[in-house]
């Protein structure tokens, strides 16, 4: 076991966990913040995606002790931040949602999208949410609203 | 019986001075074209072996796995082979390998750029020639000359890391390259001594 300070959304946690164990994990047991979801556990499916140091980062395959001091963003903290809000409201606004396993990592994905995309093409959509599956075939949803939140966060010429 | 052994036995001690003698004036000799094309022959077993070629392709995607299958999640290269927002290669590889859950990680993890692939378009190794010929073209490589090609080869992170891959999620060893990383730099340095020449 190893004590370990970590930034998540902005608050200092201290945890003691093994090195070896999964961010989520951390996250899920430790810290109690289930909006990050467990789907595959092999970093196939993008449920659980977090934000590492403004990367989209997929929290089971990352030990804690890889961590370091990089800050973690989570779908709790993600609407603190314009594009996580935009993006947020978009979801609401065309009602993505089915079942909802996957969506915090949708959004996710989606906000690391937008962070870097302000204006994404149908090949950007489909190559950077390629990764981040959907069994209730959400897909049409989720593009319209990734498209809807661009398109807010760019009004005025952005 | 005993002069015979004796005879022998200085035969022998002739014998072995005399190759050493020759092995040592051979260290200092620039290698033969035939002997850089040897050579070279080590260092295409090297780039050719999923540690390396995997990450050398010709298409939109990383491969993974000894048989080389095209990497989960819908991988994409990306405009700077790191791949796209959302999905980025640092999303999952971290700066070191990552045994826990068995992903390989290291410093700086990408693809090889489109004018660095190994392989063509249906996944196949290129030829030993053609794989040589794009190695040594400073218009492809980053214009490294022979030292710096030896360079890379010596010091990349990431070629190192083909020596140290870490474990799979199964708990096995990845498998290495066919030959230790020392034997690999030897091989590009007699190849580069050669004046890095290429199979015909």
């Amino acid at each position: 076991m190893a004590t370990y300070q970590i930034n998540i959304n902005g608050e200092r946690r201290e945890v003691n966990v093994h090195p070896s164990t999964p961010l989520l994990w951390v996250l899920r047991e430790d810290l109690k913040m289930t909006g990050t979801k467990f789907g595959c556990g092999i970093s196939a499916c993008g449920a659980c995606t977090v934000h590492l140091g403004g990367v989209a980062t997929r929290s089971c395959i990352v030990p804690i002790s890889h961590v370091g001091d990089r800050a973690i963003v989570t779908i709790e903290g993600i609407g603190q931040d314009s594009v996580g809000r935009a993006v947020q409201d978009a979801w609401v606004e065309e009602d993505v949602v089915q079942c909802g396993y996957c969506q915090s990592g949708q959004i996710m994905a989606a906000v690391a999208l937008l962070k870097h995309t302000p204006k994404p093409t149908e090949q950007n959509i489909e190559e950077s949410m390629g990764g981040n599956l959907c069994r209730c075939g959400t897909y049409p949803r989720i593009r319209a609203a990734i498209k809807n939140a661009a398109a807010e966060l760019t009004k005025g010429g952005a | 019986m005993p002069k015979i052994r004796a005879g022998l036995l200085v035969s022998a001690i002739v014998v072995a001075l005399a190759l050493g003698i020759g092995v040592y004036a051979g260290a200092d000799e620039t290698p033969s074209t035939a002997q850089g094309l040897a050579a070279w022959g080590q260092v295409y077993s090297v780039l050719t072996h999923p540690r390396c070629i995997n990450c050398h392709t010709a298409t939109n995607y990383p491969q993974q796995g000894d048989d080389r299958h095209r990497h989960v999640a819908n991988v994409v290269r990306g405009p700077e082979g790191k791949g796209v927002p959302g999905l980025n290669c640092a999303g999952c590889h971290q700066e070191t390998n990552a045994d826990s859950t068995g992903v390989p990680g290291g410093h700086n993890w990408h693809l090889a750029p489109l004018e660095m692939r190994w392989q063509d378009m249906n996944d196949r190794p290129l030829s030993s020639a053609a794989v040589c010929r794009q190695l040594t073209d400073r218009s492809r490589n980053h214009n490294l000359d022979g030292p710096g090609l030896l360079k890379h080869h010596e010091e990349e992170p990431l070629v190192e890391w083909a020596w140290n891959p870490g474990i799979r999620p199964d708990g096995s060893k990845r498998t290495l390259p066919p030959m230790s990383h020392e034997e690999f730099v030897a091989a590009t340095r007699r190849w580069v001594e050669a004046g890095t020449p290429c199979p015909k």
